[in-house]
């Protein structure tokens, strides 16, 4: 499958520069070549709250549904447990998961459920033209905090290790290989996957210049200890200017699964070509 | 003097000049600049009050709870979903007697997803307990802001208000206002001062719980409060009119009733095309008039008997749909005058629904349908701008 397959005729407003683009062309290549490797793309459904992140369902042609803001992962959870068979994916952004769904962010990373959970944080929001989220850092001065903000930024890794998340790892918009790399291991694995994407904002929080500098991969780390996966989680706190910023694979393990608790359940088999004929006869 | 501003502007400027302690919101589209606009004068030291910038809507408005409770005079601003997401704490805001001014600037509520204009969210919230005031122009909503805090915090009424203006069409319009002059405000509006408060010298408990033999006696004094609330908004209305020289009504209004034979009522920003249709129908002869419902709760049943008794024929018009029966004005309407001696034909339409636009052609339209409602109604209700050509 050629991943311009995956393109749809929506028109896409996006700023130019913006780091979805990066997130959605990966999300193409990554998607068409499961394909390739026999995982059906009809077999995936992408869901996406409210926010910037959330016109993708729009740009990418795959089965998709666009919830409220917050709302992405109680929508998922139910997709995934009503028919286990489907490859349940999520684009949410930092003030989708972290603000208004950080509740649900955390019971599905508790439940660790077979989701892939793919984080648009630009640290800051984007459509309502600029203001802080829960990943700013301190002291940003956005549209609603003029003066600066006087809250610490909260570490999505982090709380998603402790939540019990089986896979955690950080990409970047700027990295398009380690991105590909991320995306296929986060939804190719059995359990909850979480990948932070730095999705820079070009226009209210353009962060090129400083990730360019401090970003790195990590490598030879043991990613089955919890301990290591932690201490490098803890090495970047989304604060300050100067710290190097840990990208790759921080944490993948094996562990029982919610909808694994579901077993047996035989979702209603529908003979999809009858279906479509019957329904077009009504208008030949 | 008149500025040419944004309606947000004007609107925060307004909310400015009546001193509120504690400002809580969360952006959303198109509310976003009003809370902006907040910040910023805090930050410039134009105001003195703290601005809590929080993680959702149902946080801002508990916020307020805590702050309200404390003796402060609180302000918020949302909208659509954002007032969706603060369902719940309305009923607390209300039932605690918390007077709370909140602007909402009206937008359609999802699914579908729709950032544009209609009333469907406030409208919807017509039950939580809180007073609904609908302004039809920028200057309204500036107006409004500090009549609203002196009827909210009404030791007798002790209510929260919504100060309700279409999103876009009031809160991106840039035209002529005048802004308020925060002396002029501070005599107008006396610094609020609480009976129950949180006070560590005087312990109290606030949001105790009331058992079967006592709950229905809260909400009675709640409903009781809004009728006091009828006679506050006139009496308001009319010494902002004495102190600042403008008025755009108490709870109702009306253009050109007075002999008119086919009225038109309605709530918010349409009101201006309605006015420019009305002067063009007037030209040709035809006796239209509008009366404009501003206080929507409390519901203004005998000003609204009296403003209409003598029509010919009622046509409501409105930005929302009660999904099940009509919409909410009409049905409210109806009710008001099925006991009356009052027997004029009342019909309703629903249009501008997520966006779409009135126009005077609309309105003609309306006037039409209403006149030949006189001899007899073929329809209550419906859609008006229905596109039927795509519906399935």
């Amino acid at each position: 499958m050629n991943p311009k397959d995956l393109s749809t005729y929506a028109k896409n407003t996006w700023c130019p520069g913006c780091g979805n683009f990066s997130i959605l062309n990966t999300m193409k290549t990554v998607l068409s070549s499961l394909d390739d490797e026999g995982f059906p793309i009809d077999n995936v459904v992408l869901v996406s709250g409210i926010g910037c992140h959330g016109k993708i369902v729009d740009y990418l042609k795959v089965n998709s549904f666009y919830s409220i803001h917050g709302r992405t992962l109680p929508v998922a959870t139910a997709i995934k447990l009503a028919n286990p068979d489907l490859k349940v994916i999520c684009c949410s952004g930092d003030g989708d998961s972290l603000a208004e769904g950080l509740d649900h962010l955390m019971f599905a990373a508790k439940r660790n459920i077979d989701i892939t959970l793919i984080l648009h944080d630009n640290r800051v929001y984007g459509l309502t033209t600029g203001q802080y989220t829960p990943t700013s850092p301190w002291g940003f001065k956005g549209k609603s905090t003029p003066l600066g903000t006087q809250e610490f930024p909260m570490n999505p890794a982090e709380l998603m290790l402790v939540g019990g998340a089986s896979y955690i790892a950080r990409g970047y918009t700027h990295g398009i290989d380690l991105l590909r790399r991320l995306f296929k291991e986060a939804i190719t694995h059995k359990g909850f996957s979480f990948v932070d994407v730095l999705q820079v904002c070009v226009t209210y929080f353009n962060m090129y210049e400083s990730y360019n500098k401090r970003v790195y991969e990590v490598k030879d780390n043991d990613t089955g200890s919890f301990d290591d996966a932690m201490k490098i989680i803890r090495s970047w706190n989304y604060d300050g200017a100067e710290a190097p910023i840990p990208l790759g694979k921080f944490y993948q393990v094996d562990a029982p699964r919610f909808d694994q608790a579901f077993p047996g359940y035989e979702p209603h088999k529908v003979d999809r070509d009858s279906q479509i004929k019957k329904m077009l006869e009504n208008f030949i | 003097m008149m500025k040419v501003v944004e309606g947000s502007y004007a609107v925060a400027h307004a909310a400015m000049c009546c001193s509120p302690d504690v400002v809580s919101a969360y952006p959303i589209t198109p509310q976003t600049h009003i809370v902006e606009h907040l910040s910023q004068m805090v930050a410039d030291g134009e105001l003195d009050a703290e601005f809590l910038t929080v993680d959702s809507e149902f946080s801002a408005l508990s916020v307020l709870v805590g702050a309200s409770a404390m003796g402060a005079r609180c302000y918020s601003s949302t909208t659509s979903q954002g007032l969706a997401l603060m369902y719940e704490v309305l009923y607390n805001v209300s039932g605690l007697r918390m007077p709370v001014v909140m602007t909402v600037a009206n937008r359609a509520l999802g699914a579908p997803l729709n950032i544009w204009n209609d009333q469907q969210d406030s409208v919807g919230a017509r039950d939580v307990g809180w007073l609904q005031l609908y302004v039809e122009n920028v200057q309204e909503a500036v107006d409004t802001t500090p009549q609203a805090y002196k009827i909210a915090e009404d030791m007798g009424i002790l209510t929260p208000i919504m100060v309700c203006m279409d999103g876009f069409i009031l809160t991106h319009v840039y035209e002529p206002v005048e802004l308020l002059d925060k002396e002029k405000v501070a005599g107008f509006l006396p610094a609020f001062k609480p009976e129950y408060v949180l006070d560590p010298a005087n312990p109290k408990t606030i949001g105790a719980f009331a058992d079967p033999s006592t709950y229905t006696e809260f909400r009675y004094l709640q409903f009781d409060a809004q009728q006091k609330a009828l006679a506050k908004i006139e009496a308001v209305a009319k010494e902002f009119q004495e102190t600042f020289g403008r008025t755009f009504g108490g709870l109702i209004d009306t253009y050109q009733a007075e002999d008119a034979e086919i009225v038109l009522v309605t709530m918010g920003s349409v009101i201006g095309t309605i006015k420019d249709a009305i002067d063009e129908m007037r030209a040709e002869g035809i006796k239209v008039g509008l009366v404009k419902v501003r206080s929507y709760r409390p519901f203004p049943v005998q000003a609204l008997r009296k403003a209409l008794k003598d029509a010919g024929v009622i046509a409501v018009i409105e930005k929302d749909v009660s999904i099940g029966n009509e919409a909410g004005l009409v049905t409210d309407l109806k009710a008001a005058f099925y006991n009356s001696k009052i027997r004029t034909p009342i019909i309703g339409f629903t249009a501008g629904l997520g966006g779409r636009d009135i126009t005077v052609k609309d309105i003609r339209k309306i006037t039409e349908k209403a006149s030949a409602a006189r001899k007899g109604i073929e329809s209550e209700f419906e859609f008006l701008d229905l596109r039927t050509e795509i519906l399935p």
